[in-house]
């Protein structure tokens, strides 16, 4: 996976495309970095999340939520960069594997990318750690429908346009 | 990751006697009331799920609740909600009918979805299609006002003890 080190131009954007989806609050989900070309997003542990009593492990599904999520707003960010246009994709599929189970009371990283983009199908791949990248928890693959963006809606086209991304 | 699970426990006591899998399940079955065993996972409480019995069947519950919405607009389910509904389904239908002693562990989960899941119950069925000596293969539909019109698909792999 390929990250510009540039800058991240559109961290905003993303923010704010995550800040509109209510669960995502409720799991606190924080945008670290957005661009064209990847999204990464932290989410915190919360013991509301454990799925393992015994081991206060989180559960799956709160990493295929992050996943899920990372995934769409790279395509969210990758449409935008490249057309300036807003478009919020429905996930067609998504596949999580799942390596080893994060460890509890530290936070898990979602990286994702949408690594080709056709005029109806946009495909993703992200992957959650911890510590380091190249000892991920799970791996993903996804693909999303692009729909028009007049599908988008006024008001959430308000919430997610800022300022900067249009300089 | 699931070592700390005993067999032999003193259900007396009782917040060992919570983290004995095999004791939970039995009790769940005496008591027919399933949902004893999602009182125990936090992330099925945080989703506000539930699980209703129909004879031999398990049909999973995931009442309408704002909180779990993703799309506002619309207003729909997050997907990844209706993911973690539908897996969880899946580890409890293993526990009931395989009778596992340890939580099964998730290897992967591949979901598709095939139409909105707006802002209203929702409901779940697993089918254990197949089951290796450690592996267990399970579908999973997820429905809301017809079975018939699912609004998404899901198979996953699970290691069992």
């Amino acid at each position: 996976m390929s990250v510009s080190s540039d800058s991240y131009p559109l961290t905003g954007m993303a923010s704010r495309f995550v800040e509109q989806l209510t669960q995502c609050r409720k799991l606190k989900l924080k945008v670290l970095e957005g661009s064209g070309k990847h999204v990464l997003i932290e989410l915190p542990y919360d013991t509301q999340l454990v799925g393992y009593p015994d081991t206060g492990v989180i559960h799956g599904g709160v990493i295929t939520t992050l996943m899920d999520t990372a995934s769409g707003c790279a395509v969210v960010c990758s449409i935008f960069d490249k057309f300036r246009l807003l478009e919020i994709s429905p996930t067609l599929d998504l596949r999580v594997d799942y390596m080893k189970p994060a460890e509890p009371h530290k936070p898990v990283f979602g990286f994702a990318e949408c690594y080709k983009l056709s005029s109806s199908v946009a495909f993703t791949r992200a992957i959650a750690y911890q510590d380091s990248i190249d000892d991920p928890i799970a791996h993903a693959v996804g693909s999303f429908m692009r729909i028009s963006p007049e599908m988008v809606g006024e008001e959430f086209r308000q919430a997610l346009i800022g300022g900067d991304e249009y300089a | 990751m699931h070592d700390e699970l005993h067999l032999s426990v003193d259900p007396a006591l009782d917040d060992s006697a919570k983290l004995d899998v095999k004791s939970i399940v039995r009790k769940a079955k005496e008591l027919n009331d399933f949902g004893h065993l999602l009182e125990h996972v936090p992330y099925a409480k945080f989703i506000g799920m539930g699980v209703e019995r129909f004879g031999d069947e398990l049909v999973f519950k995931l009442p309408a609740k704002d909180d779990n919405i993703g799309n506002p607009i619309l207003p729909a389910l997050h997907g990844g909600v209706i993911a973690g509904f539908m897996e969880m389904s899946a580890i409890v239908q293993l526990m009931v009918f395989m009778q596992t002693t340890k939580v099964p562990k998730v290897v992967d989960f591949s979901i598709d979805y095939l139409r909105a899941g707006y802002h209203k119950d929702s409901f779940a069925e697993c089918k254990i299609t197949r089951q290796g000596r450690r592996v267990g293969n399970v579908s999973i539909n997820c429905w809301q006002t017809n079975r018939k019109h699912l609004i998404a698909t899901a198979r996953a792999h699970f290691l069992i003890d």
